[in-house]
């Protein structure tokens, strides 16, 4: 019987109630993975988030309306993110939410917030998030086939016809996968080679070796930090001269830095804008923008803007966008979906019913490595 | 030995069910607090994690083996039930039972061998095991859905309800955790009971009483196998998405971590044990970026204060305290 009464107590103290505020403002939710293996994505996405808002609020909020921002940490793990964006919706009462960051918790999050009709902008890259479309969910990320395909006409210009590719195993590196053998069987290319590496190999030489000996014109890379760094060394360590392409995942200084100039010399990958923004022309229409963010972000914490932030940067421009019509789930989904050419740090987006994501080919540049910095492949 | 005569035996019996009703009770009418609250959502996981800490309960605090593997069967239950019904559109109450009937089986199967080893090696063995199925839940892309996880599973339906609310699942879950819960305290308390209490002990000991040492122990850690897989598939019915991170190696140590902190050897005490596990980091986040140093921090300070697990620790505390209060008034 004691047993009973202190479990009862136990219960009764873990029920302390959550707070309830009024909802006037317009309440922003977002869900990130800020600790965990995917911390790369979520930390910069959170902190752009939150210096937004901040800005945003300093100039009197967003069409008169305060910004209220609530940032869980879901530590990429699928559970914590279905409850979380549960607690999002029924407790903080947000009008939308920003994330997942991750390809997977996004899928584990869409039936929520298909079921509670509240808009949902995912930082994750995986096609599957809006293909088919859903009624709720958008996502702002280019699509990997996007990105796939720039590598790919990239190739075609320099006649490879023999490409062998190595993934990392994690939802990155397999969307990757998907859509490279996939588009490469349409293009009439040739995999020569299909390799697969675990996110935390330290060597990779095995499999290069294996790719060595499938003689192909080059080699495709697929995968997040560090992991590519350590390819892109082996492949020097092997004295292989096939050209190399990476994947937009590693599209910042640190992994040149990774690398080592040295090793890295010559690499060619599709990056977003923001990568190479002081090396764009002056008239293009995202210059500014890709600029005020850089500064505005090393000026707040001391380091470069990283592209993953700007996926939460152009989140925040879509709802402020959409905000002007209207403050509550169905209006600014509506108006999300009328999105039309919104000038952001991944691309231009048009958004339609039929289209949630919004952007084309022209979201990204292939770039290469010269002299240890980026210089645009033309 | 200390022989229980009947009456004792009858009261003890009583003083069970009596507890069992109250817990049942209690139960049954927390949705009733939460409001349809995203608590009633967490309260579904702590279910799930019930369920899974009493399976390994009955393993680690009963029989004393370790398995740090349990996620696997977990994931089986969750990945298996996923693709026969999304893929292949089985049946899923009977797919629930087919598969916990295959992964029991398969416990069975690498039981045998597994269970001859001991302490640390035991550790590695189950480690191992869920390692390799953890890879094959990352790698059967076609089958699997790879990393990115494989969504589109069906809700359960039972005649004409289908449990797609969290208010259902709640009741659709608990339903099962106390039927285990109540199977469980029966088993625990019956000459199986008895039997795995003795191999804890001794296992030289239990094999002179007559106990089949090894059968009873590659029995259990299928039984453990069994109730974990229909968590799982529970679990993908629930959440209808299933993606290989939530059954990796860290899985496995949480629910190991859930049954001590609980209390080794108390049905009830996994109950707690998958309850503050689940809940903490919840009333956590109020300390913001610091609320994973404080998690550790009463991790730490839970097993060194309260070694027994909670479902010894919180009476003992309960009575210092009233000895410290009320011991001069007691006292006179």
């Amino acid at each position: 019987m004691k047993r009973i009464v202190t479990l009862a107590a136990v219960l009764v103290t873990l029920f302390v109630a959550t707070t309830v505020m009024a909802a006037d403002p317009v309440r922003i939710g977002a869900l990130f993975a800020v600790t965990g293996p995917a911390s790369f994505l979520g930390e910069p996405e959170k902190n752009t988030l939150e210096m937004l808002v901040k800005e945003a609020n300093a100039k009197g909020g967003i069409g008169g309306h305060k910004v209220e921002l609530v940032v869980y940490d879901t530590q990429g793990d699928v559970t914590k993110a279905v409850q979380l964006a549960n607690k999002l919706i029924k407790n903080d009462k947000v009008s939308v939410i920003v994330g997942p960051s991750t390809t997977g918790e996004t899928m584990a999050v869409i039936p929520v917030a298909e079921k509670e009709k509240v808009p949902l902008i995912s930082c994750a890259a995986g096609i599957k998030i809006t293909d088919p479309v859903k009624k709720w969910v958008f996502k702002t990320p280019a699509n990997d086939h996007v990105a796939a395909e720039k590598i790919l006409i990239q190739a075609t210009k320099l006649k490879q016809k023999n490409l062998a590719i190595i993934t990392v195993s994690d939802g990155f590196g397999s969307s990757g996968r998907e859509q490279l053998k996939a588009l490469a069987g349409e293009k009439g290319f040739k995999i020569v080679a299909d390799e697969v590496y675990g996110p935390k190999d330290t060597d990779m030489t095995a499999q290069l070796t294996k790719i060595k000996a499938a003689k192909p014109d080059a080699i495709i890379c697929w995968g997040t930090n560090p992991g590519p760094a350590i390819i892109a060394r082996n492949i020097k360590q092997l004295g292989m001269k096939v050209p190399l392409y990476m994947s937009h995942g590693v599209a910042s200084k640190k992994f040149i830095e990774l690398a080592g100039a040295d090793a890295a010399e010559g690499i060619m990958l599709p990056a977003g804008r923001l990568t190479v923004y002081d090396k764009l022309q002056k008239n293009d229409p995202q210059v500014k923008l890709l600029r005020d963010y850089d500064q505005a972000y090393k000026k707040a914490y001391g380091v470069e803007a990283s592209t993953f932030g700007g996926y939460a940067y152009d989140a925040f421009l879509l709802i402020t966008g959409a905000l002007k019509k209207g403050s509550n789930p169905e209006q600014i989904r509506d108006s999300l979906e009328q999105t039309k050419k919104l000038v952001s740090i991944s691309g231009v987006f048009t958004m339609s019913p039929a289209d949630h994501n919004g952007l084309d080919l022209s979201a990204f540049e292939m770039i290469r490595v010269a002299k240890g910095d980026w210089e645009l492949v033309k | 030995m200390h022989r229980i005569d009947s009456r004792d035996k009858k009261k003890l019996f009583r003083h069970e069910w009596v507890k069992f009703a109250l817990f049942s009770l209690l139960i049954m009418i927390l949705p009733v607090l939460f409001e349809g609250g995203y608590l009633l959502n967490v309260f579904i996981f702590v279910g799930i994690h019930t369920l899974l800490a009493v399976a390994l309960n009955l393993l680690l605090g009963y029989a004393g083996q370790i398995s740090l593997g349990q996620a696997a069967f977990f994931g089986l239950g969750a990945f298996a039930s996923g693709i026969l019904t999304a893929t292949y559109g089985q049946n899923p109450w009977l797919m629930m039972v087919v598969v916990a009937a295959a992964v029991g089986l398969l416990a069975f199967a690498i039981g045998f061998p597994i269970l001859k080893l001991k302490g640390h090696y035991l550790a590695m063995a189950t480690l191992g095991f869920g390692i390799i199925v953890y890879i094959i839940f990352n790698e059967a892309v076609e089958l699997t859905g790879g990393p990115s996880g494989f969504s589109g599973i069906p809700n359960l339906t039972v005649g004409g309800i289908t449990f797609d609310s969290d208010f259902k699942n709640y009741y659709l879950i608990w339903g099962v955790t106390l039927v285990t819960i109540l199977l469980s305290l029966n088993l625990v308390n019956s000459r199986i009971g008895r039997g795995l209490r003795a191999i804890h002990d001794s296992e030289v000991a239990a094999r002179v009483m007559g106990v089949n040492v090894r059968l009873m122990k590659v029995q259990i850690f299928a039984l453990s196998a069994v109730i974990s897989s229909v968590a799982g598939s529970l679990y993908a019915h629930t959440m209808t998405f299933v993606s290989p991170t939530s059954f990796g190696f860290n899985f496995s140590v949480e629910l190991v971590t859930m049954v001590i902190i609980g209390g080794l050897g108390s049905i009830y005490g996994s109950f707690l044990g998958a309850a503050l596990l689940t809940l903490l980091p919840e009333f956590l986040r109020a300390f913001q970026d610091y609320d994973i140093v404080v998690y550790g921090f009463l991790l730490v300070f839970m097993t060194m204060f309260m070694p027994g697990g909670l479902v010894r620790g919180i009476p003992s505390l309960v009575q210092n305290l009233r000895a410290r209060i009320g011991g001069g008034a007691s006292d006179a």
